[in-house]
């Protein structure tokens, strides 16, 4: 039996949740929470025997094709996929969303649209584990665009606040953006290969044959299709996870809730791009043979990662709300991810992906906890004092810093950014990469240090972070699990034990010695070290005594911190641009409809009326008397004509059914005849 | 060939209920309505019956009822029906019991609206069946004439201009039709659309045109392309839409959009397409700059319009324009070496869909338009409302589906069409697909705004008072539709199954004669 074809029932089952509560009334808070969490709990055990079924043969692809619809000749298929890839991003999906479902039963308790809020979370979940199973390109857009509309939704769910109203309608566009590069993409890939499934027993687009024929360098340059049709895949990708410069959507989107933050703009969602470029990897990497060709798609990706990485964990030093600077932070992060991918491991991608999903889950669920606490204080210069009063959250937040810092040996995250620098560091195109990548590293332990120091240390300098209090069991328990996960996953994947690695690529990977390349290792150690340290310097020797004080680095560099804090004034620089180009653009379009096209009628009319004029003129000049009475005649009747323009409209009628009773009559003897 | 005139009922359906409503002039409002809806059904219970003997795997044309009429002129009573006018069918079908419901509560005499209307649908309907030119061109005129007075007489404030505009353009646009058609019968002695297409597919139509003198053949083209490209519209004869479409009370709107937009599309396929397919051939690529201006350009002057009702209109003119892109695009391609039947059906079979997604998504947001400015006492700016959301979240929840089924979302049914049309035309004329690109960006672009600026917010404008969701009658327009949006979005079999044999056959068939 193919299990693949059993694998509809995990975005099933939270598909069925959200439509029951969609349809549930305001008052079933209970049945559309109960429903998503048992749609969840339910895709979790069936991600698990994915899991097992994918693990038991691990390089086969498993698949399950059907027909959608038929057109022309031919049919529009679809399909199911089962490997190591999906089964682990199943469990991690489902697993992660469970726990967040379950933490949202707290945070969102007050929350008079809870039930609504179980529905969106729930159609989120399944999107996303749709496109996680898809075998189809198009299936996988299909689920994409509805993890955008649902994370749209989300992000909006407090939509009297014109805030978040704004930022839902800037995700969806600015993601939208990089999707029309990826459907014209899909476009080009569905032209040329005929098929977009992704494996189809030697048919589909990721298998050989197609490879070949996509690898060659058909296009102007001696490009290949393949590394345009990548690049546009790519751009879909670079939207949804927040790279340079389509990142500008995803700090505005935690004008969402915190629990959406976590879930869908932290651990899963903003994911999807990555794992998007692993799943067509083989695409993506098909023009590497062609040395010849003027550039290669994945020395794009590589470069757009290395930006995003500096570039998220440069604003990530400036901010002042606790979830910008960890917004900040997964832009950082997701740049590391598309670089692996870019240097050619997607597998150390993925690696960082599944232990980022933990962590970053983990640092926004204690974000909420703080947040939940403090009644919706956000801003750190007003927190402080938290970590005795908060002991569980301080914690597992702590945990989930150096984890995210890249803490050695003992924390997921070190053993995830370690096998992505080393992968760096191999590529053989450039060197700039792992020097963004390291100067990352140092950011990334100094930003963390910053934000725990200025939450969790130091006193309370607001009323309301003085009144916190440790949150309940079911904020701080999914808050345990997700710890426990932060630190156990990057075993998985250690150089001495690379199961991770096997299962991904389907080949045994040798075991190593524990550090591959000891330079480097000591190198990001020491990095590490230099964030920390100057992390607690500025902020944790003398913590901040009021609201009010300026920040160190502000007053010692205001303009570099002024910028920097303004997210490098991008946000303006698209208001500029690209708004400025749209708005410009419906000018014309209106202004050419009003004075150009319907100007052009009118001249006509009035053309008309001219020679209507001078006819007149000739008449009456020119023509006799009995002309006249022609037309006195037609003048007659045209007052005739006025007089049933009456806007009477039993005048109307009659006339109308005169006309029809004539009509029906024609048609009934040209029947007899 | 079926025993009873399925087809003649089909059409004659609608006016036989719009006679007894003439012939009966004591009945009560109620009672007209009554009527006027149970005959506007039978469209819908004809076209069941239809689907029943309908044979699916055939391109051709069937339930055919051919009579001799007028022997002189040699004009036949010809109905005829095929994949492409059955899905049009349907939608009226499925619209015009919708928009009467539509305007269910709407002041001034409802016998005239219902008989007006039912002669709108039945004109309308004729229009899709009739396979000879002479009625084929009285059904399309004369669904002008209950348009114009359903507008003239139940419309906003400026409906007198926009009434008259719209019929002396489309009138116009039809009288060059006309003269086109005189002369085809002049060249061929014939009217019958079987017989014109087979003569345009072996050229002989071409060379009798030619015969009659060097400047026919392209004047009789440029007219018959003229006629048709005022009534869907294609870019730049657009300009009577926007104000026709706005001014239309609700019902009205809904009916325009949904289904006599479609008459346009529907005389490029069956029409120009295949009389003229050389000098469509020639004339595609200048024809598809006008198609992108209407998809590009359309999206964005819809961005800029404050008034609900004709954003919505221009959105239908960049949503046609797909339409007509696809259909052009594929006539470039005809007559290359390289075979293009893949890309040729997907672009042919996505404007299908497209045609019938458009009408539910753009009569939906018309009927949501018409409710938010009942409630606000006929006010339908974006900035007279806010945060509809909060007042009425089921109606948010029905124009959000609708709205998002317009944008192409996948999951609901307009991306089936668009994602076929733009596979299609890539694979004919990639550039225009890129190109058309914008309009898809500006389309999600303002519909967004227009959610923001309605719905999202706090409660402000005519939604800061009380204001009512949905009742009863508008869940009973409302929920069909948007329950087909899903439906088609998720198994767009239903539909393709119905056309594909058809558009099979015509992209099988590019070669130029």
């Amino acid at each position: 039996m193919n299990p693949a074809s059993h694998l509809w029932v995990i975005p099933a089952l939270p598909l069925l949740a959200a439509a029951l509560g969609a349809l549930t009334p305001r008052g079933g808070r209970r049945l559309a929470a109960g429903a998503a969490i048992a749609a969840m709990a339910g895709a979790l055990i069936a991600s698990c025997f994915a899991l097992h079924a994918a693990l038991a043969a691990p390089a086969a692809h498993l698949t399950c094709n059907f027909e959608w619809f038929r057109l022309g000749g031919g049919a529009v298929r679809l399909g199911w996929l089962l490997d190591p890839l999906n089964g682990l991003m199943c469990v991690m999906v489902s697993l992660v969303s469970l726990l967040i479902f379950i933490f949202s039963l707290g945070y969102m308790d007050e929350d008079e649209n809870f039930t609504r809020f179980f529905c969106f979370l729930a159609l989120f979940a399944a999107a996303m584990l749709g496109v996680v199973v898809s075998n189809s390109l198009l299936l996988l857009f299909v689920s994409w665009e509805l993890v955008g509309l649902s994370s749209y939704l989300l992000i909006g769910f407090w939509f009297h606040k014109p805030s978040a109203a704004a930022a839902a309608k800037k995700a969806f566009i600015v993601t939208r953006i990089g999707d029309l590069g990826f459907f014209i993409g899909l476009v080009w890939l569905y032209d040329s290969t005929g098929s977009l499934l992704l494996y189809d027993g030697g048919r589909g687009i990721l298998e050989a044959h197609a490879l070949a024929g996509l690898a060659a360098p058909a296009l102007a340059g001696g490009l290949a299709a393949s590394t345009a049709i990548g690049l546009l895949i790519f751009c879909g990708a670079a939207g949804k996870s927040g790279q340079f410069p389509l990142h500008v959507w995803l700090p505005d989107a935690m004008e969402g809730p915190t629990p959406v933050s976590a879930l869908i703009h932290a651990a899963t969602m903003v994911a999807a791009g990555v794992f998007l470029m692993a799943r067509v990897f083989p695409l993506m990497a098909a023009d590497q043979a062609l040395a010849s060709a003027p550039l290669h798609a994945l020395t794009v990706v590589a470069g757009i990662g290395a930006v995003t990485a500096l570039m998220g964990a440069a604003i990530a030093v400036a901010q002042d709300d606790l979830k910008k600077v960890l917004a900040f932070s997964t832009v950082s992060q997701l740049g590391y991810m598309m670089l692996a991918v870019g240097v050619g491991s997607w597998v150390a991608a993925i690696f960082h992906l599944l232990t980022h999903a933990f962590f970053k889950a983990l640092l926004f669920l204690g974000a909420g906890s703080v947040i939940h606490a403090t009644h919706h204080e956000q801003d750190i210069r007003r927190l402080g004092g938290l970590g005795g009063r908060m002991r569980v959250t301080f914690a597992t937040f702590a945990v989930g810093m150096m984890a995210l810092a890249g803490v050695p040996f003992v924390f997921s995250g070190f053993w995830s950014k370690e096998s992505i620098l080393h992968a760096a560091m191999e590529w053989e195109v450039s060197r700039l990469p792992l020097w963004a990548g390291l100067a990352g590293v140092v950011l990334t332990a100094y930003y963390m240090t910053r934000l725990t120091f200025e939450v969790f240390a130091g006193r309370p300098r607001s009323h309301a972070a003085e009144q916190a209090r440790e949150s309940p069991a079911v904020i701080t328990v999914p808050l345990l699990v997700l710890a426990a996960g932060a630190i156990l996953l990057g075993f998985l994947g250690t150089p001495a034990w690379p199961w991770l690695q096997s299962q991904l690529t389907g080949a045994a990977v040798p075991s190593g010695p524990l550090i591959e390349s000891p330079v480097l290792t000591a190198v990001s150690v020491i990095l590490v070290a230099l964030g920390l340290g100057a992390g607690w310097y500025l902020y944790g020797r003398r913590p901040r005594s009021d609201a009010g004080a300026a920040d160190p680095v502000a007053a010692a560099f205001p303009a570099v911190f002024a910028f920097l804090a303004a997210r490098m004034k991008l946000d303006e620089l698209y208001a500029l641009t690209v708004g400025r180009l749209s708005s410009a653009l419906s000018w014309l379009a209106d202004f050419l409809d009003r004075r150009v096209w319907d100007g052009a009628i009118r001249l006509l009319a009035r053309l008309g009326e001219l020679a209507g004029l001078m006819n007149g003129e000739a008449d009456r000049d020119g023509l006799n008397a009995g002309f006249d009475a022609v037309s006195e005649g037609f003048r007659r009747a045209g007052r005739a004509y006025s007089r049933a323009q009456s806007g009477d409209a039993q005048g109307y009628l009659r006339a109308l059914a005169v006309g029809f009773v004539v009509l029906v009559v024609l048609v009934l003897m040209g029947c007899s005849r | 060939m079926s025993p009873l005139p399925l087809l003649s009922l089909v059409i004659f359906a609608p006016w036989i209920g719009a006679a007894l409503i003439a012939c009966l002039p004591r009945l009560g409002a109620g009672a007209c309505r009554a009527i006027a809806l149970a005959f506007s059904l039978s469209t819908l219970a004809l076209s069941a019956v239809i689907l029943g003997c309908y044979e699916r795997g055939a391109a051709g044309y069937q339930l055919v009822e051919m009579h001799g009429w007028i022997g002189a002129l040699a004009v036949h009573y010809h109905l005829g029906l095929d994949g492409l006018s059955l899905v049009l069918v349907l939608l009226t079908g499925l619209i015009a019991p919708g928009a009467l419901l539509a305007s269910w509560r709407q002041p001034g005499s409802p016998r005239l609206f219902s008989l007006l209307f039912l002669l709108l649908q039945g004109a309308a309907l004729g229009v899709f069946l009739a396979l000879d030119f002479f009625h084929w061109f009285i059904f399309w005129e004369l669904s002008l004439i209950p348009a114009y007075f359903l507008i003239r007489l139940w419309g906003g404030p400026g409906a007198g201009r926009a009434a008259y505009q719209f019929v002396i353009y489309t009138l116009g646009g039809s009288a060059f039709l006309l003269l086109g058609f005189v002369a085809i019968f002049a060249a061929t002695g014939t009217l019958d659309f079987v017989e014109l297409a087979r003569m345009g597919a072996d050229g002989s139509l071409a060379a009798r045109l030619a015969a009659l003198g060097g400047f026919w053949p392209k004047a009789v083209f440029a007219g018959v392309l003229l006629g048709f490209a005022v009534k869907v519209p294609l870019f730049p004869f657009h300009t009577w839409l926007p104000p026709a479409y706005a001014e239309a009370p609700t019902s009205v709107s809904m009916f325009l959009t949904a289904v006599m937009s479609k008459m346009g599309v529907y005389g490029f396929l069956r029409l120009l397409w295949p009389l003229f397919p050389a000098p469509l051939h020639a004339a595609s690529p200048f024809l598809i700059w006008l198609a992108l201006g209407g998809a590009v350009l359309g999206a964005f002057a819809a961005m800029r319009q404050s008034d609900i009702k004709r954003m919505i209109a221009y959105s239908s003119i960049n949503h046609l324009s797909y339409c007509l892109l696809a259909i052009f695009a594929v006539s470039a391609a005809s007559g290359r070496a390289a075979p293009a039947g893949d890309a040729a059906a997907a672009a042919l079979g996505g404007t299908l869909l497209q045609m019938f997604n458009h009408g539910l998504s753009a009569g939906a947001l018309f009927f949501c338009a018409g409710i938010l400015e009942a409630r606000a006492g006929g006010r339908r700016g974006l900035g007279d409302f806010g945060g509809v959301r909060t007042a009425a979240p089921v109606l948010a929840g029905l124009c959000g589906i609708a709205m998002f089924s317009s944008l192409g979302l996948p999951g609901l049914n307009g991306f089936v069409g668009e994602f076929l049309i733009f596979r299609g035309v890539w694979g004919l004329v990639p550039w225009a697909a890129a190109t058309a690109c914008l309009g898809l960006f500006a389309t999600a672009l303002f519909l967004l705004t227009f959610w923001q600026r309605v719905f999202h917010g706090p409660r402000a404008g005519a939604a800061a008072g009380p204001f009512a969701d949905v009742g009863p009658l508008d869940l009973a327009v409302l929920v069909p539709l948007v329950a087909l949006m899903f439906l088609l979005g998720v198994l767009p079999q239903l539909l393709t199954g119905l056309f594909n044999p058809l558009v099979a056959s015509w992209a099988a068939h590019l070669s130029l004669p």
